[in-house]
């Protein structure tokens, strides 16, 4: 066997795999979206019934906002990290990453004991405040699992800025303000644009903390949710889907031009 | 450290981004080991709350880890293979190649679990079996062993090293396993990892992919959410902390040690 016949076999697990698995179904709920009385107006139909259309706005400005809370919060506290070595970074550290492996449904209920009928901040304050099944419930979701992923791709990229920088920058005479506006934003911004768009990514398409919060809010994933078990509409479910899928495949694709590298996914 | 207003106040966010992560974490073990949530820790502490869990829901917690398992075998079956032969045809072709099979860490899973199920749905042996929710699994796994493996591959000097085998040799498929295979072990390990922590933690394809005969553990923590009470779905999340925060800290580990490798 020559060596170029052994690395063609290599690829057929895969390729077997991914044209099955992968290809095939796309090829299908492209074309099952077609597939209603409207045919390919779905798509049409989709920005013209306001419940659809408000769906999509909403769940665009909600990871809009996620995106730039978690891209403050993440840059501020990965900043903050990389250039000061204190007793209990470590922990900090772990602290912050930690929720990078919990499912969507786990980060719900996290926000659940915060701010549910039975959670911390309904105990502790006069009022009774219970915010976990609200717009801002999901959007405390939302930035849990966000920080950690951002933050890690901003700690990797801030390790990487040359301290000289800072260094002259004082020398000249810069204040703070002046060397994060001119030195630190500037040099972060690859890592900030690919970690902002993973988190709007991640955002657009969760699922388990909107399933476990989403009462009464709809976001895109749970509309797709009772579209398909609810209503049988599959049409639109594809449709929706399909949307979906290339909002956030497009928003990773321009990042990667910015920066290489995905911080795992999930939610 | 704490010169300036500015050091302060990135102290202060850090610290309360870690409170807003920490808290609800603590919240829960605490609550999954408290006798009686509503009355606090003063109630006393109990094991209770974990024992029902283990008869409510252990078959999902093994049903849980043999997928993990079964997506482990299945990965490094496709995913070793495939960075290998990436790497030794790096160009534009390997580069969409690459790009199509990370489709699934873009595509929501809701959205891949709908287009499998249109396809597969309708066949009734495999849409009722578990390997149906393992494809699903290792469509969503896949692409990181493969980006960890390929990493370290496309770093080592993998030609030299195979022409000084092939030299003395050795045929293509002994060069695979005695050199490529062997000088790639952090990044299989490293991805290895990162597969069976995220099989476990897996809910948005598993939710629409599961039979009410094979819940996963995550998808039983969405169960017990919604119908038990506080105290059994805190102990459940508690049970999943065990497994999950150890594999968590190996993974990180062993990401950092392959990183090394790269630079």
């Amino acid at each position: 066997m020559s060596s170029r016949t052994f690395v063609a076999l290599c690829f057929l697990p895969l390729a077997i795999f991914t044209l099955a698995f992968l290809a095939l179904p796309l090829v299908r709920l492209i074309l099952a979206s077609g597939e209603s009385e409207a045919g390919w107006a779905i798509y049409l139909e989709i920005l013209q019934k306001p419940r659809y259309l408000s769906t999509l706005i909403q769940t665009v400005v909600i990871s809009v906002l996620v995106t730039i809370a978690a891209l403050a919060i993440s840059t501020t506290a990965g900043l903050f990290l990389v250039r000061n070595r204190f007793p209990g970074r470590g922990i900090l550290l772990s602290i912050l990453t930690l929720p990078l492996a919990f499912p969507g449904v786990v980060v719900g209920f996290m926000i659940i004991l915060l701010g549910g009928r039975q959670g911390l901040i309904n105990q502790i304050t006069p009022g009774h405040v219970v915010f976990a099944y609200s717009a801002f419930g999901l959007f405390l979701g939302y930035l849990y699992f966000s920080i950690p992923r951002v933050l890690l791709t901003v700690m990797a990229a801030a390790e990487k800025i040359d301290p000289a920088l800072e260094e002259a920058a004082l020398t000249l005479g810069a204040s703070p303000y002046r060397i994060v506006r001119d030195v630190l934003l500037p040099a972060l911004m690859p890592a900030m644009i690919a970690a902002g768009a993973i988190a709007f990514a991640t955002a657009m398409g969760a699922f388990g903390t909107a399933f476990t919060l989403a009462t009464n809010i709809d976001v895109l994933p749970m509309v797709i949710y009772t579209e398909f078990t609810l209503s049988a509409n599959i049409a639109m479910a594809s449709a929706l889907s399909v949307v979906l899928g290339l909002v956030t495949w497009a928003m990773l694709l321009i990042a990667r031009s910015f920066a290489g590298g995905t911080v795992a996914a999930g939610g | 450290m704490l010169k300036s207003p500015a050091k302060i106040l990135q102290l202060a966010v850090t610290l309360i981004a870690c409170a807003f992560l920490l808290v609800p974490t603590l919240q829960s073990v605490l609550a999954g080991v408290t006798v009686n949530y509503f009355q606090g820790v003063k109630s006393g502490l109990t094991l209770k709350w974990i024992g029902e869990v283990w008869t409510l829901y252990s078959s999902s917690i093994f049903l849980s880890i043999w997928l993990a398992f079964c997506c482990l075998i299945c990965t490094l079956f496709i995913g070793v293979p495939a960075a290998y032969a990436l790497a030794r045809n790096p160009g534009r072709m390997s580069r969409v190649l690459e790009e199509f099979i990370s489709l699934p860490l873009a595509i929501p899973g809701l959205a891949l679990a709908l287009a499998l199920l249109q396809v597969y749905g309708s066949v009734q042996g495999f849409r009722a079996h578990w390997s149906f929710i393992l494809v699903g699994h290792v469509l969503y796994t896949l692409p990181f062993m493969v980006r960890s493996v390929l990493s370290v591959m496309a770093a080592i000097d993998l030609k030299t090293l195979e022409e000084g085998a092939a030299s003395l040799g050795a045929p293509a498929w002994r060069r695979f396993i005695d050199i490529a295979v062997p000088n790639a072990l952090p990044g299989v390990l490293a991805g290895s990892l990162t597969v069976v922590t995220l099989s476990i933690g897996e809910f948005n394809l598993t939710w629409m992919l599961h039979t009410p005969y094979l819940k996963t553990l995550p998808v039983g923590l969405a169960d017990s959410y919604a119908s038990m009470r506080l105290e059994i779905a805190s102990a459940y999340t508690l049970v999943f902390f065990i497994m999950i925060v150890p594999l968590l800290m190996a993974m990180q580990w062993a990401s950092a040690r392959a990183q090394r490798i790269l630079t």
